[in-house]
Formats: structure tokens, C-alpha cells, sequence
């Protein structure tokens, strides 16, 4: 049985002295009667699968529409003459951010995670984790069940999809799972991988679907780009001792009572928000023809 | 939802409702068709119509029509695939009344002249539902095999339908039945736990009174 709640992780993590990627791993293998290394194999899969798309990044591409592509390009050639605001190891994150979203948006082949739409998120804060050295394979993997094991409890909860509940469903689950990846990998205790899961969330809670033109490109791109940073964030505040005031669980359901409270405009139908802009309406007009 | 519902799945953007759910339509239809089609035109409805150009629907259909999974990155050229294997497609924009928001309907042809129709919608995440097969409802979600028989409305087809199944230790899930009207045509929508070998298919072909057999097996190709 699948964990409806986080509390119900702890639980289990405090009681079996377990930590929280395992506790996920054993319900994967109880919930879908496989043993340990098909679980770890197929989740192996997924982290080969996103580094891959990683790869396949190209700058020239360009969207249907032609309002996305060559941003990812751009802010890395920005970094690289090392005179940014947020540093370089940032300038990395936002890049990777924008570059898996560009890729989607150029029908190139992504990870869902939770959605297509925020499919840049997780690999924009474990690639550069990745490739500066700073964790293994098996510890990206490990802290992919732990991300993967957060989405779980949101869906169950709330909602994962920006029709169900706005972008705070896609964009703010990611984040949240990011989050919780992001101190797992830097060695936190459980309590504060779900602290960092719970602070990013809230700080996406209300966030709309508002796609121009009903496509999975503006304001979706940029959108990954703050689920990223916002899950770095997060992380270091959880690191360094911050609890959310509010447990995580209960986040989940505010977020599942907010979405519900949406007006259906800014539930990915594309007629609220920056899909009703003047703009935004322009660009519709404009792909009629 | 399993934890690679959450973390997953791989494949083509931009939408796992109008791009990968549309190539798992497309790979149903040429499921219950039995081939590759030679002729195929799609009736695009409401958001499949409205932004599935900009999703890329219309090609993800055709690649789930060759066969493609939603993972395969030729996806975006399906329409140069398609030519290249002498499969004609066109599409028509017209919203189908009563339908779900994102649905297509499919009327494919095999080179024997053997034909279906497809009504199928995404329900989202690449989930989806075959909503109507040759017009007639049957809502099924494609994560079970099913078989669907069209016979003349006569005593003793379904027991034949359903002994063959139980020969083959085939565990039915749920069963449906329908007619037009007394001894007229109808249909059986049969959901089962395994998938249901092809020589029994060409058994029930032959069966007198049975008309059209349709199967969908699951398989590799479903990923």
C-alpha cells in the first residue's frame, strides 16, 4: 500500500531505523511485487534517462510555436564570462532548468517528473549536483526514491496535474520533491527532508496554469526555473535547521483546497492569466495563421 | 499511483496528455486493427483540435499508428515515416458531441479492407480510454486485454465466447453486452487478465454467426 502521508514514512523510518529512500524502496517492492534490484534497475533507468535528455539539448531548436528555445544557450553563455548575481553553481541550475523545459517544448524525449511540463525541475538540481562531484550515482538514485516518494504522498493527497490543480500541482510538487532529494543528498535527517519538501511547496502554494495559447511553453519553461531554485533554497533552509511551521502533510491538503478553489481559467484551459493577456492573446491570433 | 507513475514516464514532450497519450491512441488503434494501417483519417476534438497542433498530437497519432511507443524520438517526424511506408492519414477538426476534452477518433484501414473506428480520449499523465469501438460505447482503458466480438444477436455466442476462455485459463474481468435490437446485431466488450492467443482468435473467426472479432493484447510495445 502506498503512503497516503509523509507522517506515515517517518513512522515507519523511526520505527524500522530505516532511512526515508528505503522506506520508499521497500513500499515499491511490497506495491508492485518486485525485488529490490528490478525497483533499483528501473530507477537506475529513469536517472540514465535524464542525463540522456540532458545531452540531447540543442540551441537551435525552436518550438512549435517559435516563442521557445536557445534560453538555456544564452544564460550559459552568460555564466561562462563569470559575472553573474547568483553565482556560477546557480547559473547552472537555472540553465539545466530551462534547457529540459526547452527540450519538451521542442518534442525531444524528457522524464515526466511529475509531469511534462516540469520535467526540468529534478534534473536541473541533480545534474549539476552530478557533474561538480558532489554525489555518486547510487546516491542520485537514492535520492530519486526519496523525491519520487514525496510526489507519491502529494498525489494521494492533492494532484499532480496543472488541469486538476494549477501549476503549484506540477511546478510546486517538482519543487517539493526536489527539495527533499536535495537534503537527502547532503546527508539531512529525514525530519528534514520533509521540512524542506513542505517549505518549497508553500512557497508555490497558488500558483496558476496559465499556459499562452494552451501550449507547454510560456510561462512553463521559466516556471521550472523557479521550481529549481526555489527547491535549493528550501533545502539549505531545512539544512540548516529551519522546520515549516506547518507539516508537510497539511501543506499537501492546503495545496489540494487551493486547487480546488481555482477558478477553472487558471486550471490549464489557457483563458486566464498570461493566456488572456493582451500579449498573450496576440500569440494566439498570431499561430492560427 | 506507483512510484514510476510519479517518476516517469520517459518520453517525447511536450504533454504527456496530448503527445504521449495521443501515441498510446495511436498504438491501440493499430492494435485492434491487427496492422500498420494503409489509410487512416483522424477526427481531431476540442483541445486535441484546439492546441494539438502545437502539442504535436497530429503526429504523435500517426507515430502510435506505425507503432511507435511514446518514448521513440522519430515521433516528431512520423508524418515522413508514414509516407515512407505508403500509409496515407489526413485530418478533419470537428468537435464530437458529449466527448471527453481531449479525444480522437480514428477509422483506420488494413491492406485487406479490414476497417475499425477508434473513439479514444486522454484522460491525462498518458492514461487513456478507448471510449467507442465502430460506434459502439465500450470504455476501455487499454491497461487490461480485452476482446471485443461482433455477432448476430443469436443464443450461445457468448457461452461459446466464454468456454474458449475458460479452455484457455483466460480470466474474465468484466463483460459487457450489447444490441441494436432482438436478433440483430450485437457486441460483447470482454476485459480479461491475460492476453488471449492469436489461434484462438482464428477460431472464433470462423465461428457461424460471428462477425468481427477485435482483440488488444498487451505487449512490449506498451511499454
Amino acid at each position: 500500500m502506498a503512503y497516503q502521508s509523509v507522517e506515515g514514512i517517518l513512522k515507519y523510518c523511526r520505527a524500522q531505523g530505516k532511512r526515508f529512500f528505503e522506506a520508499v524502496l521497500e513500499d515499491d517492492m511490497e506495491e508492485r511485487k518486485v525485488s529490490r534490484e528490478e525497483s533499483l534497475k528501473e530507477m537506475y533507468d529513469m536517472w540514465d534517462a535524464m542525463l540522456l535528455a540532458g545531452t540531447s539539448y540543442e540551441k537551435e531548436a525552436r518550438s512549435a510555436s517559435r516563442l521557445v528555445g536557445g534560453q538555456g544557450a544564452a544564460v550559459e553563455e552568460y555564466r561562462k564570462k563569470g559575472d553573474t548575481l547568483c553565482g556560477d553553481y546557480l547559473n547552472q541550475v537555472i540553465e539545466q532548468a530551462l534547457e529540459m523545459g526547452e527540450s519538451n517544448a521542442c518534442m525531444k524525449r524528457i522524464v515526466a517528473a511529475p509531469t511534462a511540463g516540469a520535467c526540468g525541475v529534478l534534473p536541473a538540481v541533480l545534474i549539476p549536483f552530478y557533474r561538480s562531484g558532489q554525489g555518486s550515482h547510487e546516491q542520485i538514485v537514492e535520492a530519486l526514491y526519496v523525491a519520487a516518494g514525496i510526489g507519491q504522498v502529494i498525489a494521494s493527497r492533492a494532484f499532480i496535474a496543472g488541469a486538476a490543480g494549477g501549476c503549484q500541482a506540477e511546478i510546486g510538487a517538482a519543487s517539493s520533491m526536489a527539495a527533499a532529494a536535495l537534503v537527502a543528498l547532503k546527508g539531512g535527517t529525514n525530519e528534514q527532508i520533509v521540512h524542506g519538501a513542505a517549505m518549497a511547496l508553500k512557497n508555490l502554494l497558488g500558483l496558476v496554469c496559465d499556459p499562452v495559447a494552451g501550449l507547454v511553453e510560456v510561462p512553463c519553461v521559466k516556471r521550472n526555473v523557479a521550481g529549481a531554485v526555489n527547491a535549493m533554497a528550501c533545502a539549505d533552509m531545512a539544512l540548516a535547521g529551519i522546520a515549516s511551521a506547518i507539516p508537510a502533510d497539511q501543506v499537501f491538503d492546503a495545496m489540494r483546497e487551493v486547487g480546488e478553489k481555482m477558478h477553472p481559467s487558471l486550471r490549464e484551459t489557457g483563458e486566464g492569466g498570461l493566456a488572456a493577456t493582451k500579449e498573450g492573446m496576440r500569440i494566439v491570433g498570431e499561430l492560427r495563421h | 499511483m506507483n512510484i514510476f507513475d510519479i517518476l516517469g514516464p520517459v518520453m517525447v514532450g511536450p504533454s504527456s496528455s496530448h503527445t504521449a497519450g495521443a501515441v498510446r491512441i495511436g498504438l491501440v488503434t493499430k492494435k485492434l486493427l491487427g496492422a500498420v494501417p494503409v489509410k487512416a483519417v483522424i477526427t481531431l476534438s476540442g483541445s486535441f483540435s484546439a492546441t494539438g497542433v502545437g502539442h504535436g498530437t497530429d503526429r504523435a497519432l500517426v507515430a502510435g499508428l506505425l507503432g511507435m511507443k511514446p518514448d521513440n524520438i522519430c515521433i516528431p517526424e512520423s508524418f515522413e515515416y508514414a509516407k515512407k511506408e505508403g500509409m496515407e492519414f489526413s485530418f478533419i477538426h470537428e468537435n464530437i458531441r458529449g466527448a471527453h476534452p481531449n479525444t480522437a477518433l480514428l477509422e483506420v484501414w488494413d491492406s485487406t479492407g479490414r476497417t475499425v473506428a477508434v473513439q479514444a480520449s486522454s484522460l491525462g499523465g498518458g492514461r487513456i480510454m478507448v471510449n467507442k469501438l465502430d460506434g459502439v460505447q465500450i470504455d476501455v482503458t487499454a491497461e487490461r486485454p480485452a476482446l471485443i466480438v461482433h455477432n448476430l444477436d443469436q443464443p450461445g455466442h457468448v457461452a461459446e465466447v466464454t468456454s474458449m476462455l475458460a479452455h484457455k485459463s483466460i480470466n474474465i474481468a468484466t463483460l459487457n453486452l450489447y444490441r441494436n435490437k432482438r436478433g440483430g446485431d450485437a457486441v460483447m466488450v470482454i476485459e480479461t487478465d491475460q492476453n488471449i492467443p492469436a489461434s484462438s482468435l482464428e477460431w472464433l473467426k470462423r465461428v457461424e454467426g460471428i462477425m468481427k472479432v477485435t482483440c488488444l493484447n498487451l505487449g512490449e510495445e506498451e511499454g
